[in-house]
């Protein structure tokens, strides 16, 4: 069991920069995430898009406020806990016991939810049916693209991922591209080096089609669909992929007993706490009067959390505001040499 | 000022006046019309407050934002109809539009 401080949940810019606070004032933290990687929506929805609105940059990408994050953040020698959730919470003495999807475990005197809208998963098929086959014919990641071997591959998507999964089983397996539009969101190279093999007939690519319904009874048989004009087509398959990018849901979050409104978290402006003590919101996922959905706000909630934290933390200490430019404590704690 | 039609998906209509200058989406957020989540605030970043608009409508509204249908792709059963109603602005011109939500946003 890992003994903390402070367990975030979340690795957006909300998360790391309230990791920083935390680190500045003395408390040790974790965060979980169910992103491969640092970052959150910054680096999973808008990586290359530019943010102008960060106080004293006048603009940078949201990889680039990630990185300059992550590394203000390198002296205070957290821990991440990457592609996992939390799950269940438990009150034991004043602390609280973690359990996350991976089975790890966390003691913790403080959480702080800073989950934006919710962890990261992939969006599905509408079709009832596909839940049947899902995990042995139907799936929306690839584990292990052996199985697709000399078999028939059908790929649902436009963007990256679908284009470059068509182009990598294509090798080995027939495979068959429908997306319900013309147009690829994918890069230009791909959507070339897709064009190349449809003309040498390697996949077959079908544009203004979406999917109807699969059949099979044990096993896939065959998936059924529709044109934008109504045309209906049944291609015989043995898999089926779907790329539709990720959704964001807020998950087992639900089940802690928090007050809910609308999806977000409500929580008191002095310490970002919510109905529940030493649980934290902050970021997107907290509401309050005049809340506003930016980094900033995200930033200014971290510290104030941060504090709060402290008081459950060390009850026997007072805590005192001090300032990165002459506390030689805090210098210490950045690894500063003077 | 436009007076807008939400309809959801099981038929239960809203009409609504909405100031200019807000989105359709934030039209039906302020008032409390479910069927519209906007996950992401109006940022065209998620893909949560997709509408369909049928084509007399659709015509007349100002074309697709650059990366819309991109977004829409990864929308709950985007068709030819669909739009992100964060990217609509409201005009008067807009008086009398006509939106359908989906069954779901997710």
């Amino acid at each position: 069991m890992i003994d903390t401080d402070v367990l975030i949940v979340g690795a957006g810019p909300t998360g790391l920069f309230c990791a920083h606070q935390l680190g500045i004032i003395g408390l040790k933290c974790e965060i979980v995430d169910n992103l491969d990687k640092l970052g959150g929506q910054c680096i999973e929805l808008y990586p290359d898009k530019p943010i102008y609105d960060i106080p004293a940059i006048s603009e940078c990408t949201g990889e680039e406020l990630t990185n300059k994050l992550i590394e203000q953040i390198k002296p205070f020698n957290f821990n991440s806990h990457l592609s996992d959730r939390v799950q269940e919470i438990k009150n034991e003495n004043e602390r609280w016991i973690i359990k996350t999807s991976k089975g790890k475990e966390f003691l913790t005197t403080n959480i702080i939810i800073a989950g934006g809208v919710g962890s990261f998963e992939p969006r599905k098929f509408p079709t009832k049916n596909c839940e049947k086959f899902e995990g042995k014919s139907v799936f929306y990641s690839i584990k292990d693209k052996t199985i697709f071997k000399n078999k028939a591959v059908v790929v649902f998507g436009g963007g990256d991922s679908a284009l470059d999964w068509a182009i990598e089983l294509s090798k080995n397996s027939k495979v068959t591209l429908i997306h319900r539009r013309d147009e690829f969101r994918a890069t230009p190279a791909s959507v070339e080096k897709l064009k190349e093999l449809q003309k040498e007939k390697k996949i077959d690519v079908l544009t203004k089609f979406s999917i109807k319904d699969v059949k099979g009874n044990e096993t896939l048989e065959n998936v059924e669909i529709k044109g934008d004009d109504g045309e209906i087509k049944i291609i015989n398959t043995d898999y089926i992929l779907g790329f539709f990018g990720l959704i964001m849901q807020l998950g087992p979050i639900l089940e802690w007993g928090l007050n809910i409104d609308k999806k977000l978290i409500p929580v008191n402006t002095e310490n970002f706490e919510t109905n529940k003590k030493r649980i934290f919101a902050i970021g997107d996922i907290c509401s309050y009067p005049g809340k506003l959905k930016l980094i900033l706000s995200g930033f200014h909630e971290g510290a104030l959390a941060a504090r709060g934290c402290f008081k459950y933390s060390r009850p026997n200490e007072k805590y005192k505001l001090e300032f990165t430019t002459t506390s030689k404590t805090v210098k210490d704690r950045l690894g500063v040499k003077e | 000022m436009a007076k807008i039609k939400y309809i959801e998906h099981n038929g239960k209509e809203h009409e609504i006046e909405v100031a200019n200058g807000l989105s359709v989406m934030e039209g039906a957020v302020q008032n409390d019309i479910s069927g519209i989540d906007a996950d992401c605030g109006g940022g065209m970043a998620c893909a949560t407050c997709h509408v369909y608009v049928k084509e007399d409508w659709f015509n007349k509204l100002p074309k697709k934002a650059e990366g819309e249908d991109d977004m829409l792709d990864q929308a709950y059963e985007p068709s030819p109809s669909s739009r992100l109603s964060c990217q609509i602005t409201v005009s008067d011109e807009l008086n009398g539009l006509i939106v359908h939500l989906p069954e779901k946003q997710l």
